[in-house]
């Protein structure tokens, strides 16, 4: 009698992923349980390693500008962003005021991009459906945002060293009358002025928006029992775990790059920084509500700056910026210019650098070492989500099966940046 | 307010004072290099001294300085590349440390100083070989099972050396040497200094 006792009680390893709706991407969980209580959990990443950074000690400095899009593919332009301020610092130049404006536009909107997909998914993992597709409704505007000013509604590949490959465009695109679209006139109604125009009408949208997603979840029942109290991180582990982003201000540091080490144009911007308090997922959940609001408002300024300030968005220097096509056809000098920077490509002096952005996520690093070469002798991305998932382990320990999902969840998880 | 660069390295030069190898501030950072047998000590004082208050470690990473400026570097090959941040004070620091052996490149991990190491210090073993002594748990990350050599040093080629594919025929998914050839489209070039005043706008 007494061996059978010993044998109901063993403990069991439990395989998570990585096919599994729930993981996010390709994340690989070894769970070790006692009953449905989680005592280790062990990721094992790496199945989507890309191996960006060898790829760009092959590539030159400019080809390197598209693969930035793919490491967290869900916040495509902020890591061209911390890529090409990197190349910027080591080639010491800066680029035009107009572009730092519209870099913080592209960011910021990239950031409810972001923050959407993950208040979206986020809510049907813990089983709240609703807030899936209101979220994936203000994507879409922004991903016609997207495609209209880069031409991709995702890679953008929009950023240059030296500033942003184009100005934005004078007219939005519009709905076609084709079978589904019974309204076009509806449809069109805010589509009728320029890109800004969309944009500006957006950001007056959004707030009400916002305030309907707080609806479905912010004193829901369900979805605080799933949420207080889980992944609880007190704020000296955080440091500790090398934690940055709405992760770290939700366990109550007011820490935030735009503010504390602001580039771009982000001193000229007025926004708050959202602090939580238990450092649990809800908390979690509520900073990165707020940042959609905040997004807004800054959104709403750039908007409001470009409006009034034309003016180049690329340098003029055609080492680093190719010339215009025009001058390009007339001119000998700038012909060769064209093809030198589009062969050989950009030499970045001698040196290192690390530039950082606060990503939707977190701070998102590139470091470059260059040798002199036309292409980068080392490149480290410091992606956020790496040391977040880092401590699964930590976070999920005495949870139970179903707060590990919760807990992927509020970490953001996206397997582009943590396997690079 | 935070420190400026300027000022935070003669206030690390007080605290290190003769640890530090070499050290600049260059492009608005500061950049240290220590000797590998003292990294973990500076590394417990950065994080420590009130002054300085590195609390969190941003960034970990190896460097494979064989073929910088076409191998013509002297000194050794193996370097880890740290970044830290103050959260407390607002400001960032470089440390760097070359490997003593280019065979067995060896430093100290400092996974007991800051928590956040244990995944960087992975990858630093698993893509360089670089190893932590002290490590609680130094295995492969990124790389798949079963992999066999440090995938970014500068000798291992682009494309590899094993790919992957299913045989229908036994069922299984088998590995076997690439069947294809390296390709460079733009050459790396290394220009004599000023050349063409690139890069200076």
């Amino acid at each position: 009698m007494e061996t059978a006792a010993v044998a109901e009680i063993r403990n069991y390893t439990m395989n998570f992923g990585p096919q599994h709706p729930a993981a996010h991407g390709v994340l690989r969980l070894v769970l070790e349980l006692d009953g449905e209580v989680v005592e280790r959990a062990d990721p094992h990443i790496g199945l989507l390693h890309r191996a960006t950074e060898k790829l760009a000690e092959h590539k030159t400095f400019l080809q390197s500008v598209p693969y930035m899009d793919r490491l967290d593919y869900m916040s495509m332009t902020m890591n061209e962003h911390a890529y090409c301020m990197a190349v910027e610092k080591l080639l010491g130049i800066e680029p035009p005021i107009r572009a730092k404006y519209i870099r913080v536009m592209f960011d910021e909107i990239t950031r409810l991009l972001n923050h959407l997909l993950w208040l979206g998914t986020h809510g049907l993992d813990v089983g709240a459906m609703t807030i899936f597709l209101y979220c994936f409704r203000e994507r879409e505007d922004l991903m016609d945002v997207y495609e209209a000013v880069t031409g991709a509604r995702m890679h953008a590949a929009y950023y240059r060293p030296g500033g942003v490959y184009r100005d934005l465009p004078d007219c939005m695109p519009q709905f076609k009358a084709e079978a589904g679209h019974k309204d076009l006139d509806y449809l069109n109604a805010n589509r009728q002025g320029s890109v800004l125009d969309f944009i500006e009408d957006f950001t007056k949208r959004f707030p009400a928006l916002v305030d309907e997603y707080e609806t479905l979840l912010t004193d829901n029942r369900i979805w605080k029992q799933r949420t207080v109290g889980i992944g609880v991180v007190t704020p000296e582990r955080a440091k500790q775990l090398g934690f940055t982003g709405p992760m770290l201000r939700g366990s109550g540091f007011a820490w935030d790059l735009r503010k504390m080490q602001p580039y771009a144009a982000y001193e000229h911007m007025d926004f708050e920084i959202p602090v939580g308090k238990n450092g649990d997922c809800y908390d979690r959940y509520l900073v990165r509500v707020e940042e959609m609001r905040q997004s807004n408002r800054i959104i709403a300024q750039c908007v409001d700056w470009l409006k009034k300030n034309p003016g180049p968005v690329i340098i003029e220097n055609h080492k680093i910026a190719p010339p215009g096509r025009e001058a390009m056809k007339s001119n000998m000098e700038e012909l060769i210019h064209h093809f030198k920077l589009f062969t050989e490509g950009m030499h970045v002096p001698e040196g290192e650098a690390y530039a950082a952005v606060e990503h939707a996520k977190g701070e998102f690093g590139v470091y470059i070492v260059s040798d002199g070469a036309n292409k980068p002798y080392r490149l480290k991305l410091r992606a956020p989500g790496f040391p977040h998932l880092a401590a699964m382990d930590e976070m999920a320990r005495g949870h139970m099966i179903a707060d590990v999902v919760a807990i992927i969840g509020t970490m953001d998880i996206v397997f582009g940046d943590i396997d690079r | 307010m935070p420190l400026t660069p300027e000022a935070l390295y003669e206030r690390l030069q007080e605290s290190l004072d003769d640890k530090i190898v070499a050290g600049k501030v260059a492009l608005g950072e500061v950049t240290l290099e220590v000797k590998a047998e003292d990294w973990h000590g500076v590394c417990t004082q950065l994080r420590d001294e009130s002054g300085l208050a590195f609390d969190t470690l941003i960034d970990l990473s190896g460097v494979d300085y064989s073929a910088y400026k076409d191998g013509t570097r002297e000194g050794g090959r193996f370097a880890v590349v740290a970044h830290l941040q103050s959260v407390a004070k607002n400001h960032r620091v470089r440390v760097r440390a070359f490997c003593d052996d280019d065979e067995l490149p060896l430093v100290a991990s400092v996974v007991d100083v800051w928590a956040v190491a244990n995944w960087y210090e992975r990858e630093a073993f698993d893509l360089y070989g670089i190893v932590f002594d002290g490590h609680p748990d130094l295995r492969r990350i990124l790389t798949d099972y079963g992999f066999i050599g440090h995938p970014f040093r500068k000798d291992f080629p682009l494309s590899g050396n094993v790919e992957m594919r299913y045989d229908p025929e036994l069922k299984r998914v088998l590995y076997q040497p690439v069947s294809i050839d390296p390709r460079e489209v733009t050459p790396r070039i290394l220009r004599e200094d000023n050349y063409g005043d690139s890069g200076r706008g």
